[in-house]
């Protein structure tokens, strides 16, 4: 099998796996990084939603082969402590119910705010809307985006 | 696995004597199953006064999550009511998730019961800690009991204003007898801190960093990966398969036929494909060819069924309550109202799809794994693989979503099973999202005939319903959460009352999903009340409390079985309901209200949902305004978390989701097309607690069955149009 020269959250990794394996996989399996989860393997829950250089993409569809080179963020990589704003709004508005989606959420939201810094509740529903929560967090979700939002504007000022 | 033949408070006296001190593991992951639970060490004097507690003199203090989490939120409430009592700051305890044990009661997440099967037991084990350190306090002082006081973990001599924490504690109250716990003082309601505070999950940090924390995240030094592949048409079984092609491809390392057993949840036969990684595995099963024995099932389609229960409707069926004189009062009713409702099968479809790591060594196995159920998965195993119970150690690890799915252990059983195959290795069974929609244990759908009689005044008089269910492969007995309980609502509040069932015979698996039988009945009862008000010219909700009557207790009826009614508490939350949603206030044309109630599990909830309907029938809910009664909330935000949570749950049942079934087998396979409701249709939503003094009782399932309900009322009266049918998506609801 190929080996594949990755760069995952800073760093370079090599990966020695089938050219079809999808990124998910090659991060859940073979990196240790399990927080990118497994919800449908066709693209249509979001649990897999990684940054691939700062683009959300879901990483189900990603075949191995098309990702070396890349720089790809993981939620592992988003802050490692729990410090990014978005985090700190998640845990403070206690979004999450049984959390299986919640790390996809935070890769769609901290993506949306990198483009639009302050969204509206529908900008920020329409960002959103290709994450599905099955425990129904999606009111707590948009409080969160936003009290995230006005954090980071605070701190640029 | 040896354990010292002394009882506990003899452990903790001899180790306590010794100078060695001890510690306790309580929920630490063990190295290897065979290690002792109760391990000496020469240097802690660990204060553990029962299974929940442990404080160490370095002042660390742990509690014990004793139940499985499913997102229910009881990794966090359960602990925060032993630290209520044991009075310290929640912020500042380290939280351990329990393994499946013998000494902290009932481990289950199931049927709302953890807050009220645990309440008192585990306030009583925090006070009894709290009791023991403020006499080892008392000790340490040479002081009276009754000058001291807690706080933040931290005994205080209030004459001195002295102080100790319970970790200088420890070690003193470690050698006192633990007292029966019965007659330690508990808190009154007026002095708790920590119960009804709002107190965010405490695996939330994990979760927003990702860290390993699931089923599916489990990994283990040689680890290997499995699939396994049932037969599409339930109740299939292996004839053969490529299973010498399969064994080539590229990281398998076996492919075996699981003969299995004709218990539906238990093993089924099937074939499954151990592999290097669950790439590997997933590519394999796509290049599996199975020659199925389809004969069981093959014949049956949801269209039949549909036919069937038609037919059913026009025969009388088997009565199940009669109360007074039913066709007398319908002869004499001034109106008679006659409306059939079904709803469909739907599916858990848990975003983290089943699965269980599984580790077979020394005649035994270790387990990992999110069920709701963990005793009946050990004994499920224990049963199908002859291996006895007490070779098999269970973890239990926090469940991407359970709703009632995981209260079948069938996945467990297939990893043990296949455990016992990889020659010592530890193995991963990880379902695929496919696997998971097509072997559920379906929530049944039902078909109702109704009939209600209306008198001059618009009261209602009679009320008769036929209710065409499902048997598993039989037509006598209901299958599984296909029942229909006949003292429900408004069973008791009428003297002509009359229900009957006849029974479709079916393959399809059923099962309970959250808040089993209500979750489809609530849709039923509350949406044909609502078009008997309207048909008496009479408020929907003035009609709800008319039927309801005066404040008093209803019990079932004589020799009948289910919890007996509150009026006043029922009545309290549908005025709340109104009350907050601005019931009667004027809306725009094509917009309405709807009011919906129902009891079940132990707790009282009405909705008034507000919803837009566009005259070429779109449907947009604007705003669910709930009004709960489960007596004192525990945690806040955990209990609006599922009030929330269960808004959204029912508007993705109610408007968008149902499984059909074709040649024996299921038809819709994922997300595209079993789709869960988008963040874009998130409505408002209000949630508004009715704090009755009432004993505290479980969240995770009353509030879902109502918001089915309050949802089509409200469409009613947007548009005129009628719901009689999920999912909505199969109505037509233009409008003029």
């Amino acid at each position: 099998m190929p080996a594949y020269t990755l760069k995952i959250n800073g760093r370079s990794r090599v990966v020695d796996v089938a050219a079809d394996t999808p990124l998910l996989w090659v991060l859940r399996d073979h990196l240790g990084l399990v927080g990118t989860k497994y919800g449908c393997g066709i693209g249509v829950c979001g649990a897999c939603t990684v940054h691939f250089n700062g683009v959300p993409i879901r990483s189900c569809q990603m075949p191995v082969s098309t990702v070396s080179g890349m720089e790809v963020t993981t939620i592992e990589g988003l802050a490692p402590e729990g410090t990014h704003p978005l985090q700190k709004a998640w845990c403070d508005r206690d979004v999450p119910q049984c959390g299986y989606c919640q790390a996809g959420q935070l890769m769609t939201a901290a993506a949306l705010l990198k483009s639009n810094p302050s969204p509206t509740d529908e900008e920020i529903d329409g960002a959103m809307s290709g994450n599905l929560c099955r425990c129904g967090t999606y009111l707590r979700i948009r409080l969160a985006v936003k009290d995230a939002a006005a954090a980071m504007q605070g701190g640029a000022k | 696995m040896s354990t010292p033949a002394l009882s506990r408070r003899e452990f903790i006296r001899v180790t306590t004597l010794a100078g060695g001190g001890f510690a306790l593991s309580l929920a630490v992951p063990e190295a290897g199953w065979a290690q002792a639970s109760a391990g000496l060490d020469d240097t802690a004097k660990v204060f553990t006064p029962n299974a929940f507690i442990k404080i160490t003199p370095e002042n660390i203090i742990t509690i014990l999550a004793k139940n499985p989490e499913t997102g229910q939120g009881v990794k966090t409430s359960l602990p925060m009511i032993v630290a209520e009592e044991l009075d310290v700051d929640f912020s500042k305890v380290v939280i351990e998730q329990a393994g499946l044990r013998p000494d902290v009661g009932a481990q289950s997440a199931g049927g709302s019961r953890s807050t009220p099967e645990n309440y008192l037991a585990l306030r009583r084990a925090g006070a009894t800690a709290r009791a023991m350190l403020v006499q080892a306090a008392a000790q340490a002082w040479n002081v009276r009991v009754d000058e001291l006081e807690t706080a933040n973990g931290v005994v205080r001599h209030r004459p001195t204003g002295r102080t100790l924490t319970y970790g200088e504690l420890a070690t003193r109250a470690a050698a006192l007898p633990v007292p029966d716990e019965k007659n330690v003082r508990l808190k009154s309601e007026a002095e708790f801190r920590v119960l009804g505070s709002r107190v965010g999950g405490v695996d939330n940090p994990a979760i927003v960093t990702g860290r390993p924390l699931f089923g599916i995240d489990q990994t283990l030094p040689g680890m290997v990966y499995a699939v396994y592949e049932k037969c599409p048409v339930f109740g299939g079984r292996v004839v053969n398969a490529n299973l010498d092609r399969i064994r080539r491809l590229p990281g398998v390392r076996d492919a075996f036929v699981l003969e299995g057993t004709d218990v539906i949840n238990g093993l089924l036969p099937g074939v499954a494909i151990i592999a290097d990684s669950t790439w590997a595995a997933f590519s394999a099963k796509r290049q599996l060819q199975v020659t199925w024995d389809e004969s069981a099932g093959s014949g049956q389609s949801s269209a039949d069924y549909e036919a069937r229960a038609a037919a059913l409707a026009r025969t009388e069926g088997t009565p199940v309550r009669q109360d007074g004189d039913v066709d007398g009062a319908f002869a004499r009713a001034t109106k008679v109202i006659e409306a059939s409702y079904h709803y469909p099968f739907i599916n858990h479809a848990t975003l983290e799809p089943q699965g269980c790591t599984a580790w077979a060594r020394e005649g035994g196995i270790e387990f990992w794994t999110t069920s709701q159920t963990p005793a009946s998965g050990r004994d499920l195993v224990a049963r199908t693989l002859r291996i006895p119970p007490e070779k098999l150690k269970l973890n239990l690890v926090r469940a991407g979503g359970g709703f009632g799915r995981r209260l079948a252990n069938d996945y467990m059983v297939e990893a043990a099973a296949i455990a016992l195959r990889t020659q010592g290795a530890p193995v991963k069974l990880t379902w695929t999202r496919e696997d998971d929609m097509r072997h559920c244990f379906y929530r049944p759908a039902a078909y109702h005939h109704l009939k209600g009689a209306l008198d001059a005044a618009g009261r209602l008089t009679a009320w008769r319903n036929h209710f065409v269910s499902f048997g598993y492969k039989n037509t006598e007995q209901p299958a599984p959460s296909a029942t229909l309980n006949p003292n429900e609502l408004p069973a008791r509040f009428l003297a002509h009352y009359r229900l009957d069932q006849s029974l479709i015979a079916t393959v399809v698996p059923t099962g309970p999903l959250r808040a089993p039988g209500s979750n489809g009945i609530a849709f039923v009862m509350q949406g044909f009340i609502d078009e008997l008000a309207h048909a008496g010219g009479r408020d929907p909700v003035e009609f709800r409390l008319e039927l309801l009557g005066e404040d008093r207790i209803v019990p079932p009826g004589q020799g009948q079985r289910g919890a007996p009614y509150h009026t006043g508490r029922m009545k309290g939350v549908i005025r709340l309901a109104a009350e907050k949603s601005g019931w009667g206030r004027p809306l725009p044309r094509g917009e309405g209200r709807g009011i919906a109630f129902h009891f079940s599990h132990s707790g009282y909830v009405a909705m008034v949902a507000q919803v837009a309907v566009t005259p070429d029938g779109n449907l947009k809910v604007k705003r669910v305004t709930a009004a709960v009664d489960v007596g004192p909330i525990i945690n806040l935000s955990g209990a609006e978390n599922q009030i929330q949570g269960s808004i959204i749950d029912g508007m993705s049942m109610a408007w968008l989701q149902e499984m059909t079934y074709d040649r024996g087998r299921a038809v819709q396979s994922n997300f595209h097309d079993y789709p869960l409701l988008r963040s874009t249709e998130t409505p408002e939503m209000e949630v508004h607690f009715l704090q009755s003094d009432n004993p505290p009782t479980g969240l995770g399932e009353p509030a879902f069955p109502v918001v089915p309900p309050a949802i089509c009322n409200a469409i009613f009266a947007a548009c005129g149009r009628r719901v009689r049918r999920l999912p909505i998506t199969r109505n037509d609801l233009q409008w003029t």
